[in-house]
């Protein structure tokens, strides 16, 4: 899409500036609105195109927790894969004692994600402004946007962008920049906190949740970059413009990563609510016959191709069709592919990431990923589906994060989604389809310590 | 009043005492590591169970009031 001085939706700027309060009738793009195919989105582009930050102040209509009612008039929810109402999350946050810190995740550890990746390289001031708003509103005193530590090139333009944004007064509250361990469990927002705290990026035991007891001890929000940067456009036109577009339980529009089979893989902004199928459609189309969907990525289920063609784009009703929307992934697997040896990679994979902390998961993965090795590579002594459903049961809901959790529901997901391939994977041996080189991305071998 | 366990699994290293003392709750995984059978904990049980925490070389096993 074009960019420039065309706002979203043919709005120019100043029309926006003025309807900001009636509302305009703005659909997609949204947060992409202001992207180039060429450049870097710097602080007058931003401005150009989205409006200046909104000032809000201390009392009347512009108080900070007037901004936290038009989140929760708004109906967002984390775009960072679980969902929970972020007007609800600030609420809690603000209402604990002291002075709160908040910390916008752009670690993005998924390895079929690009969406925050995205936002922070082409948009940054649209998720800056996010930090900024989000610390006003809740009375922070500490802000932090945290992303891996290997992404030099990037940190090094966020720098540059902060420096930009301070020179013109923008950030009352400082953002400081940090690099955390490029690990899958680093990202989860207990690791961060623990980070930030100068411990390991693993998880904690919890409660105390990080709303509760976070970073320094102060309740502490911890938002994805994505749901800042809605927030950003939320503070800008409103509760009723967000609720302008997606089902009335899940409103707005959001960012999804389609790849695979497809033939224009990349990141889209939808609207909620969207059929995976249309979504598939968008990036392209299908560049085979598909077989299933990975919907939500590794913490996401595998749904028949058939059956997820219809089923719309929100948390509720992936849920209710055996998946889950997750940080928004949707990744074709064609009917030439194996679903098990593709889910045995990445199982394998993600007992390489268990942070070592609780048994049942630094135990039972590797051997559930064993398992589903066996399953998709050996098999044909009608043994293996059995050990794979029992391992997957003791691993469940025994670890301090829902690590394990995520790859049981990927495991039982593939077993249902090829329960024919898998019966004959077991008794007969692998299928054809394991020769064809690996679909799913799985990161090498990360030489990234926790600490 | 009503109890119930839950193990700190961060903390837990698999001793199994828990599982020793407390067979009627806990019984331990194949790398012995303890699997509750049920969070809530009866009455005639509560003895045993917080005998069962005291005993834990790392405190892991947590016997709170529920709520």
């Amino acid at each position: 899409m074009a960019a420039g001085h065309g706002g979203p939706a043919g709005y120019t700027v100043t029309e926006l500036a003025l309807l900001t309060d009636r509302q305009p009738d703005l659909r997609l793009p949204r947060l992409l609105a202001g992207i180039s195919y060429y450049d870097v989105a710097g602080l007058r582009d931003h401005e150009q195109q989205y409006g200046p930050l909104p000032l809000w102040g201390t009392s009347g209509r512009r108080r900070p927790g007037r901004l936290i009612d038009v989140v929760d008039a708004s109906g967002l929810t984390g775009r960072g894969g679980a969902g929970f109402p972020t007007g609800r999350k600030m609420r809690s946050v603000a209402s604990g004692p002291g002075a709160a810190v908040v910390v916008a995740n752009g670690a993005e550890g998924e390895p079929a994600s690009c969406k925050d990746r995205l936002l922070l390289t082409r948009l940054p001031h649209l998720v800056l402004d996010g930090i900024t708003l989000a610390a006003h509103a809740v009375g922070a005193r500490e802000a932090y946007l945290c992303l891996h530590g290997q992404e030099t090139e990037l940190l090094d333009a966020l720098d540059e962008a902060l420096a930009q944004r301070s020179r013109a007064g923008l950030d009352p509250v400082p953002i400081q920049l940090t690099g955390i361990p490029g690990r899958y469990v680093a990202s989860e927002q207990s690791s961060i906190v623990q980070y930030l705290n100068g411990g390991p990026a693993k998880p904690t035991f919890s409660p105390p949740r990080p709303h509760q007891r976070g970073v320094h001890g102060r309740p502490t929000l911890v938002n994805n970059v994505e749901t800042l940067a809605h927030l950003a456009l939320i503070a800008r036109f409103g509760d009723r413009w967000f609720r302008g577009i997606g089902p009335p339980s899940a409103p707005g529009s959001t960012l999804v990563t389609v790849s695979g089979a497809v033939r224009r893989p990349g990141v889209y902004e939808i609207e909620m609510g969207t059929p995976a199928g249309q979504v598939v459609t968008l990036a392209g189309g299908a560049a085979e016959r598909p077989a299933a969907l990975l919907v939500g990525g590794y913490f996401g289920a595998w749904l028949p191709a058939g059956a997820a063609w219809p089923v719309p784009m929100s948390h509720a009703a992936l849920k209710a069709a055996g998946g889950a929307m997750g940080a928004g992934m949707v990744i074709v697997l064609p009917v030439s592919s194996c679903g098990l040896a593709e889910t045995a990679r990445v199982v394998r994979y993600l007992a390489d990431e268990n942070a070592g902390q609780c048994g049942p998961c630094m135990f039972g993965l590797p051997a559930l990923a064993d398992a589903m090795a066996d399953l998709a590579y050996q098999g044909g002594r009608g043994r293996v589906l059995e050990r794979v459903a029992s391992l997957a049961g003791l691993v469940a809901g025994r670890g301090a994060c829902r690590h394990p959790d995520g790859a049981v529901q990927l495991v039982r997901s593939a077993l249902r989604a090829f329960e024919s391939d898998a019966r004959w994977h077991d008794h007969r041996g692998p299928c054809p389809g394991v020769a064809r080189a690996p679909l799913l991305p799985v990161p090498g071998d990360a030489d990234w310590d926790w600490a | 009043m009503n109890y119930e366990l839950r193990v700190n699994p961060i903390a837990c290293d698999g001793h199994g005492m828990c599982a020793e003392l407390l067979p009627e709750i806990i019984e331990l995984d194949p790398w012995g590591y303890p699997i509750l059978v049920s969070t809530s904990v009866p009455r005639s049980l509560l003895d045993h169970a917080k005998r069962a925490a005291a005993a834990c070389p790392t405190l892991a096993l947590l016997v709170n009031k529920a709520r």
